[in-house]
C-alpha cells in the first residue's frame, strides 16, 4: 500500500476521522470526498466524538483467520451521535448484555492477531459500553 | 427516472446447469462444459453452435479461488466458441444475473441475435478460511472486514435488526431452511439433495454405525436447536441458516424475439430486466430491507407491466435464511414484516400461494457464487416449461421472477420471465 493512503487509513482507524460536508454539514464516515447527501465535494476532515449507540449487532462464532483467537466476539453497526453508522467490534462487554440502543464509546484496541504478516492494520477503533 | 422498455424482445431458448456440489476432480472449466452441453441439448429444434455470436460469463473470483484470471475466453474455447467475443462480468454473488442482463442488453440493442450467458465458480479447492477471505473481498474490506465481520455476520446483523423491529424469533428462520431442503431433495442437481429429516436420520445412523450412542433428537426442530448438530455461526444464524461452499456452473441461450422460432416453440421471454447498486451496509438508513433489491424489483415490474400478484414463482437470493425473508418482502410478495410469517404459514412452499426457491435455493441446491444468478434462470425455465419433475409446482407458471444479490445488497438484479408458446 502506498504511504499516503496507509497514513490516511491509519488516521481514520485510530482516531475515527471522517469528513464534514462544507455545503450541507453532513458528517461522513467512511470518508469518500463526495458528499453522499448533496453530491458536493467534501474534503474537510472531521474527528468524531466516538460516542454512539448500538444500531444492530451479532456475535461471531466462526471467525476469519486472524480473529479466531478471540472468538466468539461481538461486532456491531454503531450509530455515531453525529449521524453515520460505523462497523466495529465491541470490546470489554458481556455478549449477553448487548442490545440495540446500548450506549457505546470508542476505544483503540488490537484488531487482529496476524496483522503484521498480512500487511493489514493491526490496531484500530472498537467500542465499549458507556454510561 | 423513466423506465426504459427493452427496445427489442429477448427470450431464453435453452438452459442447463452442472451438478452442484464439491468436486475435487473438476475445475471451473469442466463444470462449465457440463452446463453448456446440457443447455445445447435443451434447445428444442437443436443448436448449431456457430449461431452464437457473443458470450458473457458471470464469475466472481476465479483469480483467488483457482488462481486463474481471464476466464471468459478460456471457457469459450473449452466449448469451441472462439473467436466470438467473450467477457467476464464480476458483481460478487450477483455476477450471474449481471451477466444475464448484459446478454439481454446486447440483444435488445440490436447488435447481436444469439448470445450465450454462463456462470461458473469453483470454490472448494481452497481451505474454508481462505474461501471466507475471498468472499470477504465483496465487502468494504478496510471498513467492514477489518472489524472482524464476516458475511454470515452481516446477514446476522440484518436478522437482529429485523427481529427487533418485527418480533421475529430465530426459530422462524428454520422454516426457510426446512422448506428449501424439502425442495432441494427433489432436485437431482442440488448439492444437499436431502430433507433435514433425512439429514438428521443420517446423523443417527452414522453414530450407531461407529458404535456411538445415537443422539436423542425428538424431531427436526430439536435437531436444529442442538448446538452440536446445528452450531452457531453468527448469532442468530446457525449452520443451517447458511448456504454452502459449492462448485458449479450454469448456462442459458438468449435469442432475439424475431429469431426465436428457429430454436423452439416454447421460449421463455424476458419481460423485465433491472439492476440497482448501493453502498456498504453501514451506509443504509435501514437494515430490514435491501434498497437496491426494492428498486430493481419495482423497475422490473414497471418494465414488464405486471404486478407482484401476477408472478407465480420466484427464485430469490437465499444466501442466508434471513435473506430469503427480506427478499420476499423486497420483491413485494409480502408486506414488510410479513415475510417470516408467510414462510411459517407455508405460503412460499411449492403448494403455497407464492412458491419461492422451488430449486432448493442457494441453501440446498448450493451457491457457486458466479453461477447462482444464471442457475436461477435455469430453474424458472424448467418450471415454466413444466420440466421440473417431482418439484414441479401445481398449475401454470405464466410469469416468474429471479432476484440475485451481490454482497449485502450493493448489487441487486431482478428479471421477470413470461412463457409465450
Ligand atoms: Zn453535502
Amino acid at each position: 500500500m502506498e504511504i499516503a493512503r496507509h497514513w490516511r487509513l491509519k488516521q481514520q482507524r485510530y482516531g475515527l476521522v471522517g469528513e464534514v460536508c462544507p455545503h450541507c454539514d453532513v458528517k461522513i464516515f467512511p470518508p469518500r470526498d463526495v458528499c453522499p447527501e448533496c453530491g458536493g465535494e467534501a474534503k474537510t476532515l472531521y474527528t468524531f466524538s466516538g460516542k454512539g449507540e448500538v444500531y444492530s449487532y451479532t456475535t461471531i462464532y466462526e471467525a476469519p483467520a486472524g480473529y479466531d483467537e478471540t472468538a466468539p466476539y461481538t461486532v456491531a453497526l454503531v450509530k455515531l451521535e453525529e449521524g453515520p453508522l460505523v462497523t466495529a467490534q465491541l470490546t470489554d462487554v458481556d455478549e449477553e448484555s448487548v442490545q440495540i440502543g446500548m450506549p457505546v464509546e470508542m476505544v483503540t484496541r488490537k484488531l487482529r492477531q496476524d496483522g503484521d504478516e498480512r500487511g493489514m492494520l493491526v490496531y484500530g477503533y472498537k467500542f465499549r459500553k458507556s454510561t | 427516472m423513466p423506465i426504459n422498455k427493452l427496445p427489442r424482445g429477448v427470450a431464453i431458448v435453452g438452459a442447463g446447469m452442472s451438478k452442484f456440489g464439491a468436486f475435487p476432480d473438476k475445475n471451473g472449466r469442466d463444470l462449465f462444459v457440463e452446463a453448456y452441453k446440457e443447455m445445447t441439448r435443451s434447445v428444442d429444434k437443436g443448436l448449431d453452435p456457430s449461431a452464437i455470436e457473443c458470450f458473457y460469463l458471470g464469475n466472481f473470483s476465479s483469480d483467488l479461488f483457482e488462481r486463474q484470471g481471464h476466464t471468459a475466453p478460456l471457457l469459450a474455447d473449452a466449448v469451441g466458441l472462439t473467436p466470438i467475443p467473450a467477457a467476464r462480468v464480476e458483481n460478487a454473488c450477483a455476477s450471474g444475473a449481471t451477466a444475464l442482463r448484459q446478454g439481454v442488453i446486447a440483444i435488445a440493442s440490436g447488435l447481436y441475435d444469439v448470445v450465450l450467458v454462463g456462470g461458473a465458480e469453483k470454490m472448494t479447492n481452497l481451505p474454508t478460511a481462505d474461501v471466507t477471505d475471498t468472499l470477504a473481498t465483496a465487502a468494504d474490506v478496510p471498513f467492514e472486514i477489518a472489524a472482524g465481520f464476516t458475511f454470515p455476520g452481516f446477514y446476522a446483523a440484518i436478522a437482529t435488526a429485523y427481529m427487533a423491529r418485527y418480533g421475529m424469533k430465530p426459530e422462524h428462520l428454520m422454516n426457510v431452511a426446512i422448506k428449501n431442503h424439502d425442495n432441494g431433495a427433489l432436485n437431482p442437481k442440488a448439492q444437499f439433495g436431502v430433507t433435514i429429516q433425512k439429514w438428521m436420520e443420517g446423523r443417527v445412523a452414522a453414530a450407531l454405525k461407529k458404535g456411538k450412542p445415537a443422539p436423542a433428537w425428538s424431531d427436526i426442530w430439536d435437531f436444529l436447536h442442538d448446538d452440536s448438530a446445528n452450531p452457531m455461526v453468527a448469532w442468530p444464524l446457525r449452520l443451517f441458516d447458511c448456504s454452502p461452499i459449492t462448485d458449479g456452473a450454469s448456462a442459458v441461450l438468449l435469442v432475439a424475439e424475431e429469431r426465436v422460432r428457429e430454436f423452439t416453440d416454447h421460449p421463455i421471454r424476458i419481460l423485465g430486466s433491472a439492476q440497482a447498486s448501493d453502498a456498504a451496509l453501514h451506509d443504509r438508513a435501514d437494515l430490514t430491507s435491501l434498497p437496491a433489491a426494492k428498486l430493481a424489483a419495482s423497475r422490473a415490474y414497471e418494465m414488464a407491466g405486471v404486478t407482484p400478484k401476477d408472478i407465480r414463482i420466484a427464485e430469490v437470493h437465499d444466501c442466508f435464511t434471513i435473506a430469503e425473508v427480506v427478499a420476499s418482502e423486497d420483491i413485494d410478495f409480502f408486506a414488510p414484516g410479513e415475510g417470516f410469517k408467510a414462510a411459517e404459514d407455508g405460503m412460499t412452499a411449492r403448494e403455497g400461494a407464492k412458491p419461492i426457491n422451488t430449486s432448493g435455493g442457494l441453501k440446498s441446491k448450493g451457491h457457486p457464487v458466479g453461477a447462482s444468478g444464471v442457475a436461477q434462470a435455469v430453474e424458472v425455465w424448467k418450471q415454466m416449461r413444466v420440466e421440473a419433475g417431482e418439484r414441479q409446482v401445481p398449475g401454470d407458471v405464466p410469469l416468474a421472477m429471479t432476484h440475485n444479490v451481490g454482497a449485502t445488497g450493493s448489487t441487486c438484479v431482478v428479471h421477470i420471465y413470461e412463457r409465450r408458446d
